[in-house]
Protein backbone atom coordinates (compact mmCIF):
# COMPACT_ATOMS: atom_id res chain seq x y z
CA UNK A 1 0.00 0.00 0.00
CA UNK A 2 2.63 1.88 1.21
CA UNK A 3 4.40 1.40 -2.15
CA UNK A 4 1.21 2.82 -3.99
CA UNK A 5 0.95 5.91 -2.20
CA UNK A 6 4.35 6.71 -3.37
CA UNK A 7 3.89 5.79 -7.10
CA UNK A 8 1.01 7.53 -7.20
CA UNK A 9 2.22 10.93 -5.92
CA UNK A 10 5.31 10.47 -7.44
CA UNK A 11 2.50 9.69 -11.05
CA UNK A 12 0.91 12.91 -10.37
CA UNK A 13 3.96 15.39 -9.76
CA UNK A 14 5.96 14.27 -12.91
CA UNK A 15 2.23 14.66 -14.90
CA UNK A 16 1.64 18.29 -13.40
CA UNK A 17 5.29 19.51 -13.73
CA UNK A 18 6.04 18.49 -17.07
CA UNK A 19 2.60 18.03 -18.44
CA UNK A 20 0.22 16.47 -19.48
CA UNK A 21 -2.26 17.72 -17.37
CA UNK A 22 -3.41 20.52 -15.68
CA UNK A 23 -5.12 19.05 -12.75
CA UNK A 24 -4.78 15.85 -10.92
CA UNK A 25 -8.49 14.22 -9.41
CA UNK A 26 -7.17 11.60 -6.29
CA UNK A 27 -7.74 10.94 -2.93
CA UNK A 28 -7.07 12.81 0.70
CA UNK A 29 -7.43 11.27 3.73
CA UNK A 30 -10.49 11.67 5.62
CA UNK A 31 -10.66 13.28 9.11
CA UNK A 32 -11.35 10.31 10.63
CA UNK A 33 -9.70 7.01 10.61
CA UNK A 34 -11.46 4.83 7.77
CA UNK A 35 -12.28 7.94 5.24
CA UNK A 36 -10.93 9.71 2.12
CA UNK A 37 -12.18 12.45 0.53
CA UNK A 38 -11.93 13.28 -2.98
CA UNK A 39 -9.58 15.88 -3.56
CA UNK A 40 -8.54 17.86 -7.01
CA UNK A 41 -4.45 19.52 -6.96
CA UNK A 42 -3.32 21.28 -9.82
CA UNK A 43 0.89 22.16 -8.57
CA UNK A 44 2.89 19.86 -8.24
CA UNK A 45 4.57 20.65 -4.82
CA UNK A 46 0.75 19.45 -3.68
CA UNK A 47 1.26 15.78 -4.69
CA UNK A 48 1.94 14.73 -1.47
CA UNK A 49 -1.46 15.58 -0.67
CA UNK A 50 -2.41 12.36 -2.77
CA UNK A 51 -2.96 9.36 -0.79
CA UNK A 52 -4.31 5.68 -1.46
CA UNK A 53 -5.89 3.27 0.99
CA UNK A 54 -8.98 0.51 0.92
CA UNK A 55 -11.00 3.15 2.17
CA UNK A 56 -11.26 5.20 -0.99
CA UNK A 57 -14.72 3.84 -1.76
CA UNK A 58 -15.87 6.67 -3.45
CA UNK A 59 -15.53 6.99 -7.27
CA UNK A 60 -13.65 9.41 -8.86
CA UNK A 61 -15.09 9.23 -12.49
CA UNK A 62 -18.21 10.79 -11.52
CA UNK A 63 -16.23 14.26 -10.44
CA UNK A 64 -14.99 14.25 -14.29
CA UNK A 65 -17.62 14.85 -16.37
CA UNK A 66 -17.84 18.83 -15.17
CA UNK A 67 -14.36 18.92 -14.43
CA UNK A 68 -13.08 17.65 -18.19
CA UNK A 69 -14.65 20.65 -19.73
CA UNK A 70 -14.16 23.25 -17.33
CA UNK A 71 -10.64 23.92 -18.89
CA UNK A 72 -8.52 22.54 -22.09
CA UNK A 73 -5.91 20.18 -21.14
CA UNK A 74 -5.68 16.97 -19.77
CA UNK A 75 -7.28 15.95 -16.77
CA UNK A 76 -5.26 13.27 -14.53
CA UNK A 77 -7.16 10.81 -12.70
CA UNK A 78 -6.53 7.85 -10.21
CA UNK A 79 -7.97 4.77 -11.00
CA UNK A 80 -8.30 1.03 -10.17
CA UNK A 81 -10.45 -1.26 -11.59
CA UNK A 82 -13.63 -0.63 -11.55
CA UNK A 83 -13.33 2.93 -11.76
CA UNK A 84 -11.74 2.98 -15.47
CA UNK A 85 -14.33 0.67 -16.09
CA UNK A 86 -16.73 3.72 -15.67
CA UNK A 87 -14.15 5.89 -17.18
CA UNK A 88 -14.52 3.48 -20.21
CA UNK A 89 -18.53 3.69 -20.31
CA UNK A 90 -18.62 7.72 -19.85
CA UNK A 91 -15.96 7.92 -22.86
CA UNK A 92 -18.32 6.30 -24.97
CA UNK A 93 -21.43 7.93 -23.63
CA UNK A 94 -19.64 11.48 -25.02
CA UNK A 95 -18.84 12.47 -21.54
CA UNK A 96 -15.15 13.28 -22.24
CA UNK A 97 -12.41 11.99 -24.71
CA UNK A 98 -9.83 8.91 -24.01
CA UNK A 99 -6.87 11.70 -25.24
CA UNK A 100 -8.60 14.16 -22.21
CA UNK A 101 -7.87 11.67 -19.47
CA UNK A 102 -4.45 11.22 -18.11
CA UNK A 103 -5.05 7.56 -15.82
CA UNK A 104 -2.98 6.76 -12.95
CA UNK A 105 -3.74 3.25 -12.97
CA UNK A 106 -4.15 1.55 -9.67
CA UNK A 107 -4.21 -2.53 -9.28
CA UNK A 108 -6.83 -3.11 -6.48
CA UNK A 109 -6.58 -5.01 -3.53
CA UNK A 110 -10.30 -5.14 -3.07
CA UNK A 111 -11.76 -2.39 -0.88
CA UNK A 112 -12.62 -2.50 2.48
CA UNK A 113 -16.06 -1.79 4.32
CA UNK A 114 -15.47 0.64 6.99
CA UNK A 115 -18.64 -0.67 8.65
CA UNK A 116 -17.57 -4.40 8.82
CA UNK A 117 -14.42 -3.56 10.83
CA UNK A 118 -16.35 -1.25 13.25
CA UNK A 119 -18.48 -4.25 14.25
CA UNK A 120 -15.18 -6.56 14.49
CA UNK A 121 -13.76 -4.09 16.58
CA UNK A 122 -14.35 -4.80 20.19
CA UNK A 123 -14.02 -1.32 21.41
CA UNK A 124 -15.69 1.85 20.23
CA UNK A 125 -13.55 4.31 19.01
CA UNK A 126 -10.82 3.16 15.86
CA UNK A 127 -8.32 6.05 15.79
CA UNK A 128 -6.07 4.46 12.78
CA UNK A 129 -5.92 1.57 10.26
CA UNK A 130 -2.87 0.54 9.24
CA UNK A 131 -3.16 -1.74 6.04
CA UNK A 132 -0.60 -4.22 4.08
CA UNK A 133 -1.62 -6.39 1.28
CA UNK A 134 -4.05 -9.10 3.37
CA UNK A 135 -3.78 -7.30 6.81
CA UNK A 136 -5.67 -4.54 8.54
CA UNK A 137 -4.22 -3.52 11.83
CA UNK A 138 -6.56 -1.21 13.81
CA UNK A 139 -5.73 0.85 16.57
CA UNK A 140 -8.60 2.28 18.92
CA UNK A 141 -7.15 3.67 22.70
CA UNK A 142 -6.19 0.79 24.43
CA UNK A 143 -6.72 -2.35 21.78
CA UNK A 144 -5.07 -3.19 18.75
CA UNK A 145 -6.86 -6.19 16.47
CA UNK A 146 -5.13 -7.77 13.10
CA UNK A 147 -8.00 -8.40 10.20
CA UNK A 148 -7.83 -10.05 7.41
CA UNK A 149 -8.11 -8.26 4.28
CA UNK A 150 -10.18 -11.31 3.03
CA UNK A 151 -12.61 -10.95 5.92
CA UNK A 152 -13.50 -7.16 5.65
CA UNK A 153 -13.61 -6.22 2.17
CA UNK A 154 -16.59 -4.74 0.65
CA UNK A 155 -19.99 -6.67 -0.85
CA UNK A 156 -19.05 -6.32 -4.36
CA UNK A 157 -15.19 -6.27 -4.33
CA UNK A 158 -15.95 -10.24 -3.20
CA UNK A 159 -17.84 -10.82 -7.21
CA UNK A 160 -15.42 -8.05 -8.62
CA UNK A 161 -14.30 -8.88 -12.11
CA UNK A 162 -11.37 -6.10 -12.98
CA UNK A 163 -9.16 -5.16 -10.43
CA UNK A 164 -7.08 -3.94 -12.46
CA UNK A 165 -7.49 -1.20 -14.69
CA UNK A 166 -8.92 -1.69 -18.19
CA UNK A 167 -7.37 1.48 -19.63
CA UNK A 168 -4.54 3.24 -18.42
CA UNK A 169 -1.33 5.91 -18.47
CA UNK A 170 0.54 4.69 -15.98
CA UNK A 171 0.61 2.02 -13.32
CA UNK A 172 2.08 2.76 -9.97
CA UNK A 173 2.11 -1.27 -9.02
CA UNK A 174 2.58 -4.48 -11.05
CA UNK A 175 -0.85 -5.44 -11.74
CA UNK A 176 -1.26 -8.91 -9.93
CA UNK A 177 0.61 -11.60 -11.67
CA UNK A 178 -1.57 -14.52 -13.36
CA UNK A 179 -1.23 -17.17 -10.14
CA UNK A 180 -2.83 -14.26 -8.09
CA UNK A 181 -6.45 -13.61 -9.80
CA UNK A 182 -7.10 -10.03 -11.13
CA UNK A 183 -10.94 -11.01 -9.78
CA UNK A 184 -12.49 -10.75 -6.35
CA UNK A 185 -12.94 -14.50 -6.74
CA UNK A 186 -16.66 -14.44 -5.63
CA UNK A 187 -19.49 -16.10 -8.36
CA UNK A 188 -21.14 -12.85 -9.22
CA UNK A 189 -24.43 -14.57 -10.41
CA UNK A 190 -24.71 -16.46 -7.01
CA UNK A 191 -24.91 -13.53 -5.20
CA UNK A 192 -26.69 -11.14 -7.70
CA UNK A 193 -30.64 -10.83 -7.87
CA UNK A 194 -30.67 -12.38 -3.88
CA UNK A 195 -34.53 -12.00 -3.84
CA UNK A 196 -35.04 -14.04 -6.97
CA UNK A 197 -36.01 -17.43 -4.73
CA UNK A 198 -38.44 -15.95 -2.69
CA UNK A 199 -42.09 -15.31 -3.95
CA UNK A 200 -43.93 -12.43 -5.28
CA UNK A 201 -44.95 -11.39 -1.66
CA UNK A 202 -41.96 -12.00 0.30
CA UNK A 203 -40.32 -10.25 -2.51
CA UNK A 204 -42.16 -6.90 -1.51
CA UNK A 205 -41.69 -7.94 1.94
CA UNK A 206 -37.78 -8.12 1.39
CA UNK A 207 -37.87 -4.92 -1.45
CA UNK A 208 -39.28 -2.74 1.77
CA UNK A 209 -37.49 -4.37 4.67
CA UNK A 210 -34.01 -3.46 2.95
CA UNK A 211 -35.17 0.10 1.91
CA UNK A 212 -37.30 1.46 4.03
CA UNK A 213 -35.07 3.23 6.07
CA UNK A 214 -34.21 5.60 3.32
CA UNK A 215 -33.86 8.84 4.02
CA UNK A 216 -33.75 10.21 0.57
CA UNK A 217 -30.64 11.93 0.71
CA UNK A 218 -29.56 10.82 -2.80
CA UNK A 219 -25.62 10.16 -1.73
CA UNK A 220 -25.99 6.96 -3.56
CA UNK A 221 -27.16 8.95 -6.61
CA UNK A 222 -24.64 11.65 -6.23
CA UNK A 223 -21.58 9.65 -5.54
CA UNK A 224 -22.79 7.59 -8.64
CA UNK A 225 -20.07 7.94 -11.99
CA UNK A 226 -23.31 7.64 -14.20
CA UNK A 227 -25.74 10.48 -12.91
CA UNK A 228 -24.36 13.58 -14.63
CA UNK A 229 -27.85 14.25 -15.95
CA UNK A 230 -28.29 18.22 -15.62
CA UNK A 231 -31.81 18.07 -13.92
CA UNK A 232 -32.38 14.72 -12.77
CA UNK A 233 -35.59 12.93 -12.24
CA UNK A 234 -36.08 13.41 -8.95
CA UNK A 235 -35.75 17.22 -9.29
CA UNK A 236 -38.10 17.24 -12.59
CA UNK A 237 -41.39 19.37 -11.86
CA UNK A 238 -43.28 19.62 -14.90
CA UNK A 239 -44.48 17.33 -14.70
CA UNK A 240 -43.24 15.46 -11.21
CA UNK A 241 -42.67 12.09 -11.93
CA UNK A 242 -42.01 11.37 -8.78
CA UNK A 243 -43.25 11.67 -5.27
CA UNK A 244 -40.51 13.38 -2.91
CA UNK A 245 -42.19 12.06 0.17
CA UNK A 246 -40.87 9.02 2.38
CA UNK A 247 -43.65 6.79 1.91
CA UNK A 248 -42.41 3.62 1.04
CA UNK A 249 -44.12 3.85 -2.64
CA UNK A 250 -42.07 6.96 -3.39
CA UNK A 251 -38.72 5.27 -2.09
CA UNK A 252 -39.22 2.71 -4.06
CA UNK A 253 -39.73 4.15 -7.02
CA UNK A 254 -37.02 6.31 -6.69
CA UNK A 255 -34.30 3.58 -6.26
CA UNK A 256 -35.93 1.21 -9.16
CA UNK A 257 -36.14 4.26 -11.11
CA UNK A 258 -32.20 4.72 -10.07
CA UNK A 259 -31.31 1.01 -11.14
CA UNK A 260 -32.73 1.47 -14.07
CA UNK A 261 -30.54 4.38 -15.34
CA UNK A 262 -27.41 2.40 -14.47
CA UNK A 263 -29.32 -0.65 -16.72
CA UNK A 264 -26.31 -1.65 -18.64
CA UNK A 265 -23.57 1.19 -17.36
CA UNK A 266 -22.83 0.28 -13.85
CA UNK A 267 -19.81 -1.42 -13.00
CA UNK A 268 -20.64 -2.46 -9.58
CA UNK A 269 -18.18 -0.25 -8.09
CA UNK A 270 -20.38 -0.29 -4.77
CA UNK A 271 -19.71 3.49 -4.55
CA UNK A 272 -23.52 3.87 -4.22
CA UNK A 273 -23.15 1.12 -0.78
CA UNK A 274 -20.72 3.13 0.71
CA UNK A 275 -22.23 6.44 0.34
CA UNK A 276 -24.92 5.15 2.20
CA UNK A 277 -25.77 6.76 5.37
CA UNK A 278 -28.61 4.01 6.18
CA UNK A 279 -26.80 1.41 5.48
CA UNK A 280 -28.84 0.04 2.73
CA UNK A 281 -27.90 -1.98 0.26
CA UNK A 282 -28.41 -0.53 -2.61
CA UNK A 283 -27.01 -2.81 -5.14
CA UNK A 284 -30.19 -5.23 -4.35
CA UNK A 285 -31.03 -3.68 -7.16
CA UNK A 286 -28.50 -2.79 -9.78
CA UNK A 287 -27.30 -6.10 -9.52
CA UNK A 288 -30.20 -7.51 -10.98
CA UNK A 289 -29.99 -5.35 -13.83
CA UNK A 290 -26.45 -6.29 -14.59
CA UNK A 291 -27.14 -9.75 -14.18
CA UNK A 292 -30.14 -9.45 -16.58
CA UNK A 293 -28.04 -7.43 -19.20
CA UNK A 294 -25.09 -10.14 -19.04
CA UNK A 295 -27.53 -13.17 -19.27
CA UNK A 296 -30.09 -11.21 -21.98
CA UNK A 297 -27.42 -9.16 -24.09
CA UNK A 298 -24.14 -10.33 -22.76
CA UNK A 299 -22.60 -7.38 -21.82
CA UNK A 300 -20.12 -6.40 -19.16
CA UNK A 301 -20.32 -2.82 -18.90
CA UNK A 302 -17.11 -0.99 -19.51
CA UNK A 303 -14.82 -3.55 -20.25
CA UNK A 304 -13.99 -2.51 -23.82
CA UNK A 305 -13.26 0.83 -25.69
CA UNK A 306 -16.01 1.40 -28.34
CA UNK A 307 -18.57 -0.87 -26.73
CA UNK A 308 -22.05 0.70 -27.21
CA UNK A 309 -24.33 0.83 -24.17
CA UNK A 310 -26.88 -2.28 -24.13
CA UNK A 311 -30.11 0.40 -24.29
CA UNK A 312 -29.20 2.12 -27.18
CA UNK A 313 -28.92 -1.14 -29.42
CA UNK A 314 -31.11 -3.95 -30.46
CA UNK A 315 -30.51 -7.04 -32.24
CA UNK A 316 -33.16 -8.52 -34.04
CA UNK A 317 -33.03 -12.27 -32.09
CA UNK A 318 -33.53 -10.11 -28.64
CA UNK A 319 -35.36 -12.41 -26.06
CA UNK A 320 -39.60 -11.56 -25.95
CA UNK A 321 -41.32 -14.56 -24.56
CA UNK A 322 -43.59 -12.77 -23.04
CA UNK A 323 -44.27 -9.99 -25.52
CA UNK A 324 -47.99 -11.01 -26.85
CA UNK B 1 -64.94 -6.71 -3.38
CA UNK B 2 -64.87 -10.07 -5.74
CA UNK B 3 -63.32 -9.93 -9.02
CA UNK B 4 -66.61 -10.23 -10.77
CA UNK B 5 -67.07 -6.48 -9.86
CA UNK B 6 -63.81 -5.49 -9.63
CA UNK B 7 -63.35 -3.08 -12.49
CA UNK B 8 -59.29 -3.06 -12.90
CA UNK B 9 -57.57 0.74 -13.92
CA UNK B 10 -55.06 -0.62 -16.73
CA UNK B 11 -53.02 2.10 -17.94
CA UNK B 12 -52.53 1.74 -21.79
CA UNK B 13 -49.70 2.68 -23.64
CA UNK B 14 -50.32 2.87 -27.39
CA UNK B 15 -48.21 3.73 -30.80
CA UNK B 16 -49.75 6.02 -32.02
CA UNK B 17 -48.40 4.59 -35.72
CA UNK B 18 -49.95 1.08 -34.93
CA UNK B 19 -51.88 0.04 -31.92
CA UNK B 20 -53.47 3.36 -31.60
CA UNK B 21 -54.82 3.24 -35.48
CA UNK B 22 -55.95 -0.57 -34.47
CA UNK B 23 -57.72 0.31 -31.41
CA UNK B 24 -59.65 2.81 -33.58
CA UNK B 25 -60.19 0.11 -36.09
CA UNK B 26 -61.35 -2.36 -33.29
CA UNK B 27 -64.01 0.20 -32.94
CA UNK B 28 -65.08 1.25 -35.92
CA UNK B 29 -65.18 -2.41 -36.41
CA UNK B 30 -67.82 -3.05 -33.71
CA UNK B 31 -65.24 -5.26 -31.69
CA UNK B 32 -65.93 -6.18 -27.87
CA UNK B 33 -63.26 -6.12 -25.82
CA UNK B 34 -63.76 -4.65 -22.09
CA UNK B 35 -63.75 -0.56 -21.16
CA UNK B 36 -60.54 -1.16 -18.21
CA UNK B 37 -58.13 1.17 -20.18
CA UNK B 38 -56.68 3.97 -20.15
CA UNK B 39 -55.10 4.56 -22.68
CA UNK B 40 -51.94 7.06 -23.79
CA UNK B 41 -51.05 7.70 -26.99
CA UNK B 42 -47.18 7.44 -27.64
CA UNK B 43 -45.24 8.52 -30.75
CA UNK B 44 -43.58 5.25 -30.60
CA UNK B 45 -42.90 2.49 -27.82
CA UNK B 46 -39.25 4.37 -28.13
CA UNK B 47 -40.87 7.03 -26.26
CA UNK B 48 -42.06 4.49 -23.17
CA UNK B 49 -39.72 6.22 -20.43
CA UNK B 50 -39.72 3.56 -17.05
CA UNK B 51 -41.36 6.84 -15.33
CA UNK B 52 -44.54 6.24 -17.32
CA UNK B 53 -44.97 3.18 -16.09
CA UNK B 54 -43.50 3.47 -12.24
CA UNK B 55 -45.98 6.95 -12.29
CA UNK B 56 -49.06 4.85 -13.05
CA UNK B 57 -48.02 1.98 -10.86
CA UNK B 58 -47.81 4.88 -8.00
CA UNK B 59 -50.86 6.29 -8.68
CA UNK B 60 -53.38 3.06 -8.54
CA UNK B 61 -52.98 1.30 -11.64
CA UNK B 62 -54.02 -2.43 -11.48
CA UNK B 63 -51.78 -2.93 -14.74
CA UNK B 64 -49.65 -2.11 -17.37
CA UNK B 65 -50.08 -2.60 -21.10
CA UNK B 66 -47.91 -1.21 -23.57
CA UNK B 67 -48.29 -2.19 -27.39
CA UNK B 68 -46.07 -0.89 -30.54
CA UNK B 69 -45.38 -2.16 -33.54
CA UNK B 70 -44.20 -5.60 -34.87
CA UNK B 71 -40.34 -6.07 -35.29
CA UNK B 72 -39.03 -4.26 -38.70
CA UNK B 73 -42.15 -2.03 -38.99
CA UNK B 74 -41.41 0.99 -36.73
CA UNK B 75 -42.30 4.08 -37.88
CA UNK B 76 -38.85 5.25 -36.67
CA UNK B 77 -36.89 2.38 -37.62
CA UNK B 78 -35.76 0.75 -34.09
CA UNK B 79 -37.70 2.44 -31.65
CA UNK B 80 -39.50 -0.80 -30.31
CA UNK B 81 -36.66 -2.83 -30.70
CA UNK B 82 -35.11 -0.32 -28.08
CA UNK B 83 -38.13 -0.55 -26.51
CA UNK B 84 -38.17 -4.17 -26.54
CA UNK B 85 -35.17 -4.21 -24.48
CA UNK B 86 -36.07 -1.18 -21.99
CA UNK B 87 -39.17 -3.05 -21.39
CA UNK B 88 -37.67 -6.32 -20.37
CA UNK B 89 -35.54 -4.88 -18.24
CA UNK B 90 -38.22 -3.02 -16.43
CA UNK B 91 -40.19 -5.91 -16.28
CA UNK B 92 -37.97 -8.37 -15.12
CA UNK B 93 -36.74 -5.37 -11.84
CA UNK B 94 -40.57 -5.04 -11.09
CA UNK B 95 -40.98 -8.61 -10.77
CA UNK B 96 -38.25 -8.88 -9.30
CA UNK B 97 -39.02 -6.95 -6.09
CA UNK B 98 -42.31 -8.44 -6.28
CA UNK B 99 -44.97 -7.04 -8.80
CA UNK B 100 -46.95 -9.63 -9.83
CA UNK B 101 -46.12 -10.95 -13.69
CA UNK B 102 -49.60 -10.41 -14.80
CA UNK B 103 -49.71 -7.26 -14.41
CA UNK B 104 -47.50 -5.78 -16.93
CA UNK B 105 -48.14 -6.19 -20.48
CA UNK B 106 -46.06 -5.98 -23.81
CA UNK B 107 -47.47 -6.86 -27.25
CA UNK B 108 -46.56 -6.05 -30.86
CA UNK B 109 -50.15 -4.73 -32.99
CA UNK B 110 -49.99 -3.15 -36.39
CA UNK B 111 -52.82 -0.67 -37.38
CA UNK B 112 -54.33 -4.08 -39.75
CA UNK B 113 -54.91 -6.28 -36.58
CA UNK B 114 -57.87 -4.55 -34.97
CA UNK B 115 -58.81 -8.39 -34.26
CA UNK B 116 -55.88 -8.91 -32.26
CA UNK B 117 -56.50 -5.54 -30.42
CA UNK B 118 -59.47 -6.98 -29.44
CA UNK B 119 -58.01 -9.98 -28.12
CA UNK B 120 -55.21 -9.12 -26.61
CA UNK B 121 -57.09 -6.62 -24.54
CA UNK B 122 -59.01 -9.35 -23.66
CA UNK B 123 -56.60 -11.43 -22.38
CA UNK B 124 -54.53 -8.78 -20.48
CA UNK B 125 -58.04 -7.31 -18.51
CA UNK B 126 -58.37 -10.97 -17.62
CA UNK B 127 -55.09 -11.64 -16.38
CA UNK B 128 -55.28 -8.42 -14.12
CA UNK B 129 -58.70 -8.86 -13.32
CA UNK B 130 -57.80 -12.23 -12.14
CA UNK B 131 -54.98 -10.65 -9.74
CA UNK B 132 -57.76 -8.08 -8.12
CA UNK B 133 -56.75 -4.51 -6.79
CA UNK B 134 -53.19 -3.83 -6.90
CA UNK B 135 -51.72 -5.49 -3.68
CA UNK B 136 -48.62 -5.85 -4.34
CA UNK B 137 -47.53 -2.44 -6.33
CA UNK B 138 -46.41 0.30 -4.85
CA UNK B 139 -49.55 2.03 -4.53
CA UNK B 140 -51.22 -0.45 -2.21
CA UNK B 141 -47.91 0.37 0.54
CA UNK B 142 -49.30 3.51 0.74
CA UNK B 143 -53.18 2.77 1.11
CA UNK B 144 -51.85 -0.03 4.34
CA UNK B 145 -49.65 2.46 6.30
Amino acid sequence: MRSRIVNIRAAAKQALEEGPCRVVAGYAPGTMAMRARPIFIDKPEDAGKLTWSSFCVGNLAGLLTQAAHAAPGKIGVVAQGCVSRNLVGLIGEGRFKREDLYIIGVPCLGMAERRKIEAKYPGRAIIAVEEAEDVFVVRGKRREVRMLRRDVLRDNCYTCVQRNPVIFDVLVADSAPDAEPSTGGGDIDKVAAPWERLAPEARLTAFEAAYKDCIRCYACRDVCPLCYCATCFVDESQPQWLGKTQDFADIANYHLLRALHCAGRCTDCGACESACPQNIKVRRLTSKLEKDVRALYGHQAGMALGEAPPLTVYKPDDPQDFIK
Amino acid sequence: MSNEEFSPRIATFLCSWCSYGAADMAGVGRFSYPADFRVVRIPCTGRLSPKFVLSALRQGADGVWVSGCHPGDCHFISGNLTARRHFTLLKNLLEYVGVEPGRLHFSWISSAEADKFARVATEVAAAVRALGPAQNTLSALIKAV
